[in-house]
């Protein structure tokens, strides 16, 4: 259903996303999750037709982005990030233009936005205007505009995004309802939603795609360790040696690239522990120099974490 | 279809925003102040060539009210119709509901046709409330109705061409002062660019004439229809609309 190839979009000289290649089966939910900046936004932006990539290219529903932009645009629903509508028109007004320029037939449009307005849960507010109505009315009045045309595609942009707790659970429902029906592409950076909502996972950082799996296995993935690189000025065999005698550790491996006269080593440890403390204890107690100790590079792993604690933070705000 | 969805979006939202109100207020008192001023200057000069029969012999209605209206209701049109397309694009931009407008299945020109139509019909109904003054004229004064048409007509293009100006501007920019400001600086200056005709010398003086946007309407004042000021308007607001068109799938293609 959809087909992305090699997706790569520039904005000025920064890469946005580069060489995004990822397939989606009909019927299915994807999740598109990544931290903030990640380039979840501009893949979507390229499916819907607002931003042409720079290379590359995608069919969503059978029809290419770039050559039949009209039917892809015929065949999906979208929800940006910001929900953007015009505040200046009644809730029933707007699906009414929606409807029009989606190309519903005269005689269906008041049956169907009925029925989506029913089904989104807006039918009390139809008669208010759209700059009148709260974040979660708002959001539903997206959805529902995005499900006029009884789209083959859906693509969701944060659809839960600053939304209260229950409000969240709602639409949750509302896209696993859907589910079967249409294909459906939604992105998220917070991992529990991904794994509670989609099917599979594709995980996008720094406009790269670093995963693709189920929620299960990825969680699987996650549940192995954590690393920490650490510098220190010392003899290479006697770090080694009391890095791997503290308990929690699983493994020191040592690493070429190493200021002069230092050693430097990826400590790997059991996930829920962090040795930061004991570590830098072992190292200093001994006399030696502590250089550097931070977390290794972004790892899948990594990632997990920060996206992990993002909601964390979110449930405490 | 799409354009008749755009064309009944856009008027209803200038109607739900104080726009339309405050541009037709607007317009309803400067017309009617120079309908009342205009008048009332005749019906002095009236008076006087009662003892003058050979100054009465030049005193027509629509010499003396109905042409000079029309001209000033062109001024007039310089700093409204700025004020009328400014938001038509810089609003969607702005508020960011130019992102879904694009995703839906609209073509670009029917998108641009249906906005500047609806920025037409608001032009069309301030003409027509400035045809209610001509009407009243009607039972007091003997009025030729073949020039009053050709005004309209002229001004009608005039408008078009306005309008079309300020949809580019507003294409180009999100900030609907820019639009609007822009929009006005680039017509007055098509206004008076015909002042400085007789001193720019042979070559350049009958150029500057026929860019000036005001001198194409002086035929239709006099109450003829000349063809080649009826084509410059309407290559004028095509080309605007033209360049709008362009600007809008720039938008696109840069991001």
């Amino acid at each position: 259903m959809i087909e992305a190839e090699k997706l790569t979009k520039y904005f000025q000289k920064v890469a946005a996303i580069e060489d995004v290649s990822f397939t989606v089966e009909k019927g299915e939910i994807v999740g598109f999750l990544g931290p903030n900046g990640a380039g979840k936004t501009t893949t979507m932006r390229i499916l819907t037709g607002f931003l042409p990539p720079s290379s590359g290219t995608a069919r969503v529903a059978g029809y290419d982005i770039l050559t039949d932009s009209l039917q892809v645009r015929r065949r999906i629903g979208y929800l940006p990030e910001n929900v953007p509508l015009y505040t200046d028109m009644k809730v029933a007004d707007y699906l009414e233009f929606v409807a029009e320029v989606k190309g519903l037939e005269r005689r269906h449009r008041r049956a169907r936005i009925g029925e989506i307005m029913e089904k989104c849960r807006i039918v009390e507010v139809r008669r208010m205007l759209i700059g009148a109505l709260s974040r979660g009315y708002r959001q539903r009045v997206g959805i529902a505009q995005a499900l006029l045309n009884d789209p083959e595609v859906l693509i969701l942009d944060e659809p839960t995004v600053g939304l209260d707790p229950k409000q969240i659970i709602e639409i949750r429902q509302l896209i696993k309802d859907l589910s079967g029906k249409s294909t459906i592409i939604l992105s998220t950076h917070i991992l529990p939603e991904a794994s509670m909502v989609c099917q599979r996972v594709i995980i996008i950082h720094d406009g790269h795609i670093i995963a693709v799996d189920t929620p299960e296995n990825l969680t699987a993935r996650l549940q192995s360790s954590a690393k920490l690189l650490i510098t220190v000025d010392g003899p290479a065999d006697q770090v080694e040696a009391a890095l791997t005698q503290l308990s929690g550790v699983l493994r020191a491996e040592a690493k070429d690239e190493a200021p002069h006269g230092a050693v430097s080593f990826v400590v790997e440890s059991e996930r829920s522990r962090d040795l930061r403390r004991e570590v830098s204890r072992a190292v200093v107690e001994r006399g030696w120099g502590l250089l550097e100790l931070r977390p290794a590079d972004m790892t899948l792993e990594e990632i997990f974490i920060r996206l992990v604690t993002d909601e964390e933070q979110e449930v405490r705000g | 279809m799409n354009v008749l969805a755009i064309f009944k979006k856009e008027l209803r939202s200038y109607f739900a925003s104080p726009i339309a109100y405050v541009v037709l207020t607007i317009f309803a008192l400067l017309s009617g102040y120079f309908f009342y001023s205009l008048l009332t200057f005749f019906s002095l000069s009236s008076l006087q060539a009662s003892f003058n029969p050979a100054f009465a012999q030049g005193l027509n209605a629509s010499e003396w009210i109905v042409r000079p209206l029309l001209r000033n209701i062109a001024v007039t049109m310089l700093l409204l119709m700025p004020a009328a397309t400014m938001r038509l694009f810089s609003e969607e931009k702005k508020s960011g509901t130019i992102e879904l407008l694009f995703t839906y299945p609209i073509r670009d020109w029917e998108l641009l046709l249906g906005k500047f139509l609806a920025a037409l019909a608001l032009y069309a109904l301030m003409l027509g409330i400035s045809l209610l003054d001509l009407v009243m004229l009607r039972f007091f004064a003997r009025l030729e109705w073949g020039p009053i048409l050709s005004g309209y007509l002229g001004l009608l293009l005039l408008g078009m061409a306005f309008l079309g100006l300020g949809v580019l501007a507003s294409s180009l920019t999100e900030n609907q002062i820019v639009a609007s400001v822009g929009a006005f600086g680039v017509l007055l200056l098509l206004w008076v660019i015909g002042w400085s005709t007789d001193a720019a010398g042979p070559t350049l003086g009958p150029i500057l004439s026929h860019l000036s946007i005001i001198n194409h309407y002086d035929s239709f004042a006099k109450g003829t229809i000349e063809s080649k000021d009826v084509i410059f308007y309407l290559d004028f607001t095509l080309l605007c609309l033209f360049l709008t068109l362009r600007s809008l799938e720039s938008k696109r293609w840069r991001g």
